[in-house]
């Protein structure tokens, strides 16, 4: 590492990280969109499959979708069995991915404290630590005087109007880079020999017979074995290209940064009652977020809505930041299903796979969505920990209601 | 900020109304519509990039719910009306 370092500080060009090759007549698997998800899945499916004849192409340069507009925050306390054990091995394998991608990607698991402002959070909060720790995840409920050791920061008094009445605490809980995340994937997919197409929008989709048989592409059409949809936000305009309707509602979440403050929080600190999210990123700023907009848009315009209701909320839990100030702000977009579960898998339309509905919980999916995606495409065969968040669940009437999700008020 | 024609009030902020859904018309429960009827009129939307017609309730005024048609990229609303039954002709926004 040291010597590479050293021959790059001499005048050598650092290597492309990923490359820019001609468009291929013909993939394997085409995947659509990418971010975090797409990339990984690429990866996997070069890595732990040997299918390389891929590519990922995105409208826009890689990350610049919900990857790069998240908050970074990375855990597995949720409400549902399915949800808790998906997203445990998300941890899991973000644990080992800076050795995995040989690239750092800066993970911090700090700690993860959910606030319960009223008796009916508590409640859940407590069923929450209880199915988590069936599951195996370490998280429990915390009252004021350890929270008090935990983070003596937050107004633990009766003076809010909402005093803290408890926590649940999820140790393993942390923030990342996720710049990295997209980076590290990307390098990974691209070293293995899959092609990444950045400003490569989709237009249509080729179908024979209800089968859909290639992309097309403002370069020009591919005819694809197979064709993943990960485009979070847009994934219903992507499925209506295959004439499928999915049970998605798109909405914006805002977000937005402080200036750099001395490094005074080392842990994530999020209230569902509140509808906030702060954590301290390496570089001090406080990056902080709410709950989506309060209706559907394409449009991610900030609004001072946000930033006001928002601020209230933050000085309640921190009165003594009053004084700092907001850097910038923005929005990304989510998109909703009906029960706060994704929908990954099988469409109705042959060989046409979606990895969707990631609304306020995708970039944490991430490893795990693309090892089980990658999984599913190389043996055509769903594995088990995607079954549940399968898109028939719906005509079925066997939906997963995940209400730990971000956007979930308790 | 985001303002809407209410067909009683007239235009107001919108903080005074609720966000209801894209409209999506009702199978009719007098008829025997199929469980895959029932599915799409539950759960399954559009959510097009484009112009949505789409329910409204002012929540902060005179309680009514009423369809708005609204470009999803730019947030513009081209109008306000009072829902009307299907078979009668649609009277728009005075």
């Amino acid at each position: 590492m040291s010597l590479t370092l050293l021959r790059q500080g001499l005048g050598a060009k650092p290597p492309r990280m990923w490359h820019d090759r001609p468009l291929k007549n013909h993939y394997d698997v085409v995947i659509i969109g990418g971010g975090a998800h797409g990339l990984a899945c690429a990866y996997y499916l070069a890595k732990d499959h040997g299918i390389t004849n891929v590519a990922v192409v995105d409208k826009s340069y890689i990350g610049a979708g919900g990857s790069g507009r998240n908050t970074a925050i990375i855990r597995s306390n949720y409400l549902t069995p399915e949800g808790v054990r998906f997203y445990d091995a998300s941890v899991k394998l973000y644990e080992g991915l800076a050795q995995d991608l040989d690239f750092n990607v800066m993970f911090s698991q700090r700690g993860h404290l959910t606030l319960a402002h009223n008796d009916g959070s508590v409640r859940t909060m407590r069923r929450r630590a209880e199915v988590n720790k069936l599951q195996g995840v370490d998280s429990r409920l915390v009252y004021p005087d350890e929270l008090a050791r935990i983070c003596p920061q937050l107004d633990l008094s009766d003076h809010p109007r909402f005093p803290i009445l408890a926590a649940l605490y999820h140790p393993p809980g942390g923030i990342i880079r996720h710049d990295a995340v997209v980076w590290g994937y990307a390098r990974g997919a691209d070293q293995r020999g899959v092609d990444i197409h950045q400003y490569t929008e989709v237009t249509g989709l080729a179908l024979t017979n209800g089968a859909v048989t290639g992309v097309q592409t403002t370069r020009g059409d591919i005819s694809a074995g197979l064709v993943l949809s990960a485009t979070a936000g847009w994934a219903s305009n992507v499925a209506a290209m295959a004439g499928l309707e999915l049970p998605l509602d798109t909405f914006p979440l805002q977000a937005c940064v402080t200036e750099p403050l001395k490094p005074f929080l080392d842990v994530v600190v999020v209230s569902g009652s509140l509808h906030v999210y702060v954590s301290q990123s390496d570089r001090g700023e406080l990056v902080m977020g709410a709950s989506v907009d309060p209706f559907t848009s394409y449009n991610v315009a900030g609004s001072l809505d946000f930033l006001e209701g928002l601020s209230g909320h933050v000085l309640e839990l921190f009165p003594f930041l009053s004084k700092a100030r907001i850097l910038r702000q923005w929005a990304g977009l989510c998109e909703m299903p009906p029960d706060f579960s994704p929908l990954m898998g099988i469409t109705p339309v042959e060989n046409f796979l979606i990895d969707a509905g990631w609304g306020t919980y995708g970039f944490k999916a991430s490893p795990i969505c693309g090892k089980t995606m990658a999984q599913l495409i190389a043996t055509r065969r769903t594995p088990d920990l995607l079954r549940p968040f399968r898109l028939s669940r719906f005509a079925e009437f066997d939906q997963v209601g995940e209400k730990g999700a971000a956007s979930v008020g308790h | 900020m985001l303002r809407l024609e209410c067909p009683n009030c007239g235009v107001r902020n919108a903080a005074e109304f609720r966000y209801g859904s894209e409209y999506t018309p009702r199978p009719s429960p007098s008829t025997d519509a199929s469980d895959v009827e029932w599915t799409r009129f539950l759960y399954l939307r559009h959510n097009s990039m484009g112009v949505q017609t789409e329910w409204w309730y002012h929540r902060s005024g005179c309680g009514l719910w009423f369809l708005v048609e609204r470009d999803r990229r730019t947030n513009a609303i081209a109008r306000t009306w009072r829902w009307q039954p299907l078979d009668q002709p649609e009277i728009d926004a005075p």
